[in-house]
């Protein structure tokens, strides 16, 4: 096949990955979207084939690794629990950073396969593109891993901090600006090989100082950079389809960590520099005095909630660890045979994902339109009966408009606190993940049902 | 004077960032996590130059340093193209309407 005909294909590829993004903008056009993106993978991996043309006796073991990965990822997509998702995704991500370095090693290795020079001569602008390509991905793949390991809890979700750490990234990053440089000048493999192990530090470092519940944002930048990651490899490989790919995934990566920082009235550094409530939680403890607090237990909530005409549930990441989506289900179902509206409002950061909440109602097969984010139904809180606070906390907390001094300042909440009653189902009243007491727990207005909150869902449902 | 071809990547590669920053605000929050595992199957694509790299083997030796890379590289992007597509697929199908 020719190269520009090959070319012209992969253009197609790239439109269609495009229209598979666009499907996106409602749920009823999602599924054709990705039917779309499926079609644009299958047209450029034939398309490749087509161009290499001389299918030497490399072809069948690559249609045995395809097959084998293939099925790998089909069983883990089948079999994942969707509360497991934000960690299968920082998972996925890390091995499109480690694919795109070992796609950076081959081209280094044998340039001549790609068109790109000798070995020792490789073309400047080549070189250049797959060592900024490598670079990238390597960070992409370590961080990854270090967010996946958070995720699931096998490391510590707390920020790990120590002296120097800014300077040391920072030198860290001037040292592979300079290692590229140098690649350049000498084409030397050892500054390569350097290149990269010192690029799988720096995503090691990058995401051990930031804490669990800012792990949206480090996910949607993993996202965003696995695409640069892509977009530097489809320069070197002069392939359309890769760098179309490449930005539409840098930049969309780079939306979502710009609406979840927004989220939490952050600025994406501060996020970046981490070690947000590693040193809150001491000053919150000091200035901990006891107050007085309703408490409740599930028939008085059933009770609040069969006989108000309108109830808004707020979820949070709370609802995720317990499992508890299929319950509340079953909450609203029979608060709906009482003739009871209800409805349900997500705050942008809760959860440890962009669109978390949403992903787990839809599991346990909430209708999307009942599902609101939080500028649609913040005002609503007014003229509702009861708010069902369930795994969510730093996001209710009123002090964000109230108190200037607070860390949260100016993040937007949801306003639980106008609702006739909240009901508040939390396990104790420690702080949220910012390290703060929450105003909402002492209000008049606010019922505190302490347990877990699957199990408090499952008895609310009995007692109605 | 002829223009580079670098120049045109380039174009494309920021038309296409372009692109992708009007299609991705019009994406409903609700799919954003859809959007993460779908970017992901898609920047997969990378297994283009996996494939180019692993076939470049001579017929004495299929397994070059080089194409072992090649190799490896098509076994972890295959694992995301599929994992990324179907997981995104079977998100997909949970998102009902209302019954009316």
């Amino acid at each position: 096949m020719s190269a520009n005909l090959s070319a012209l294909f992969y253009l197609i590829s790239g439109i269609l990955f495009i229209l598979a993004l666009r499907g996106l903008s409602s749920p009823e056009t999602s599924r054709q979207g990705n039917y779309f993106g499926i079609a644009g993978m299958g047209i450029s991996i034939i398309v490749t084939f087509f161009s290499v043309g001389s299918f030497g006796p490399g072809l069948i073991y690559v249609l045995i690794f395809l097959t084998l990965g293939g099925s790998i990822g089909a069983f883990i997509a089948f079999k994942i629990p969707m509360t497991a998702m934000p960690e299968l995704v920082a998972g996925f991500h890390s091995l499109v950073g480690l694919a795109a370095v070992f796609v950076a090693i081959s081209a280094f290795l044998k340039p001549e396969v790609f068109g790109l020079g000798i070995v020792g001569n490789i073309k400047l602008a080549s070189l250049i593109e797959m060592s900024l390509g490598a670079a990238i991905g390597a960070i992409t793949f370590s961080g990854s891993i270090i967010a996946f390991l958070k995720l699931r809890g096998i490391m510590s979700g707390s920020p790990i901090t120590f002296k120097g750490q800014h300077l040391l990234n920072l030198s860290l990053g001037i040292l592979i600006l300079f290692l590229i440089y140098y690649l350049c000048v000498s084409q030397s493999s050892s500054t390569f090989w350097t290149l990269v192990a010192v690029s799988f530090l720096v995503g090691v470092l990058l995401i051990i100082p930031i804490g669990g519940a800012d792990m949206p944002v480090v996910i949607s930048m993993l996202n965003s950079y696995s695409g640069w990651a892509a977009a530097g490899i489809g320069f070197t490989l002069e392939n359309t389809a890769l760098i179309i790919t490449g930005a539409l995934v840098g930049s969309s990566g780079a939306i979502l960590s710009y609406i979840m920082c927004k989220g939490m009235n952050r600025s994406f550094f501060n996020v970046i520099l981490g070690g947000w409530g590693a040193t809150d939680q001491v000053s919150s403890a000091q200035t901990k005095e006891k107050k007085p607090v309703k408490n409740g237990n599930a028939d008085d909530a059933a009770f609040l909630m069969k006989n108000a005409s309108s109830v808004i549930i707020v979820p949070g990441y709370g609802m995720a660890v317990a499992q508890a989506q299929h319950a509340v289900r079953e909450m609203v179902d029979s608060l709906k045979k009482n003739g009871v509206k209800v409805s349900y409002a997500i705050h942008p950061v809760a959860g440890r994902m962009p669109g978390h909440m949403n992903v787990l109602l839809a599991e346990a097969n909430v209708p999307y339109d009942e599902v609101f984010e939080l500028e649609e139904i913040n005002n609503d809180f007014a003229n509702c009966d009861v708010a069902y606070v369930i795994g969510a906390n730093d996001v209710t907390n009123p002090v964000a408009k109230s108190d200037p001094q607070s860390p949260i300042y100016g993040m937007p909440v949801l306003d639980v606190e106008k609702s006739k009653s909240v009901l508040f189902v939390k396990r104790s009243l420690s702080p949220g993940y910012a390290g703060i007491d929450n105003d909402l727990f002492y209000r008049d207005n606010t019922l505190m049902l302490f347990a877990d909150a699957k199990k408090m869902t499952e008895e609310i449902v009995k007692s109605l | 004077m002829e223009v580079d071809p670098f120049i045109f990547r380039l174009s494309i590669f920021i038309l296409s960032i372009f692109v992708g920053y009007y299609v991705v605000w019009s994406v409903t929050p609700s799919l954003h996590t859809p959007l993460m595992s779908v970017t992901n199957a898609i920047s997969s694509v990378i297994i283009v130059g996996a494939i180019i790299a692993s076939l470049s083997g001579s017929s004495d030796k299929v397994f070059d340093t080089s194409n072992i890379f090649g190799f490896v590289a098509i076994v972890l992007a295959a694992v995301n193209i599929f994992g990324g597509f179907l997981v995104t697929q079977r998100m997909l199908q949970m998102y009902k309407k209302k019954k009316k």
